[in-house]
């Protein structure tokens, strides 16, 4: 018995409602309904979750770790882009 | 609500829900997948609270859970069945789910003292009784040798199912309905599964069936045994 065909699918979980699926981990399932259950046991079992999202991980196009320069440091000389310059009022928590 | 606690009742569900979580526990560690495991132990950690509650209806839930003797226990004959291959273990738990969610739901309806149980767990429940349905379909419906070995479980485990539906003292359940709609929930799923519904007995001489009268079969010894060795060697241990 193997199990090494299964695919490999990435697990997003919404943790309340009003805030994004953020990525959880990822894990092996024969297909998209077990991959969901899977998830539910894996990674909601505190009572982390509303929502799951699963996907298969062939499907994720990522960008590659030598391309990071081009990709990533232009941005990283221009503070206008942040918006640091505003005070936060207090109470506001996912900003 | 009735003051007296029906003792029996809660010993029959209590000991149900003890020895199956204490067979799913066995997959700890041998499951055939990780995923699975966790899925499996998930099930046993829900039946163990299960256990706990309605054990400690009856009295201390140590003392009944692991100094009894084997004919104390009145838990069905199907939930102390060896875990066998995967395919066992999944129709077992399709059984037993299928059942425990339909007795659960009635008794979450009543005012009994088991309807707070009743409501919290007939959603675990259900859980598990869609992790069973989703292997049976997959199993049955995947390739010839899944087929058969799902086909081959359902029918060694089918004659174990009548008992289920023996009423059991101070449950106020209408067993005949519970039994009728239990065929047909079982029957659906393996339908859609392409299996067949087995034919055999499921009461009478050539069914089993009196676990809930103490009577239990071979392997219960030994499983008691494992799960009751550290308690008796190193009584009132904590950890």
């Amino acid at each position: 018995m193997t199990h090494t065909d299964w695919p490999l699918w990435e697990v997003f979980v919404r943790s309340r409602r009003g805030l994004s699926h953020t990525h959880a981990g990822s894990l092996h399932a024969p297909d998209a309904e077990m991959a969901l259950r899977n998830a539910r046991d894996l990674y909601t079992r505190r009572g982390e979750g509303v929502s799951i999202w699963v996907v298969p991980s062939a499907a994720i196009t990522a960008s590659s770790p030598d391309e990071k320069d081009p990709f990533f440091e232009p941005s990283a000389d221009k503070p206008y882009r942040h918006p640091t310059f505003y005070e936060i009022p207090e109470g506001v928590k996912h900003l | 609500m009735t003051a007296t606690v029906p003792t029996t009742a809660a010993l029959a569900l209590g000991d149900d829900a003890l020895v199956l979580s204490h067979r799913l526990a066995e997959w700890t560690g041998h499951a055939p997948v990780l995923e699975e495991e966790v899925a499996l132990v998930n099930i046993a950690l829900d039946l163990l609270g299960q256990a706990r509650f309605l054990l400690s209806m009856a009295g201390d839930e140590d003392e009944l859970a692991y100094l009894r003797e084997e004919r104390a226990f009145t838990n069905l004959q199907l939930v102390e069945q060896p875990n066998g291959d995967f395919a066992h273990t999944i129709a077992r738990q399709l059984y037993f789910s299928a059942y425990q969610h339909l007795l659960y739901g009635q008794l979450a309806d009543g005012d009994g003292p088991f309807a707070p149980l009743a409501i919290k767990a007939v959603h675990e429940v259900a859980y598990h009784r869609d992790h069973a349905e989703q292997w049976t379909l997959r199993l049955g419906d995947g390739t010839d040798v899944s087929h058969e070995r799902m086909q081959r479980a359902c029918e060694a485990l089918w004659r174990f199912t009548g008992e289920m539906f023996q009423p059991v003292e101070g449950l106020d359940v209408d067993w005949a309905a519970l039994e009728a709609t239990w065929l047909d929930t079982v029957g659906d799923v393996l339908r859609r599964a392409t299996l067949t519904l087995p034919e055999g007995p499921r009461r009478g001489a050539w069914s089993a069936g009196a676990g809930r009268q103490g009577l239990h079969t071979e392997p219960f010894g030994r499983m008691l045994a494992e799960m009751q060795h550290l308690h008796r060697s190193h009584p009132g241990a904590s950890w």
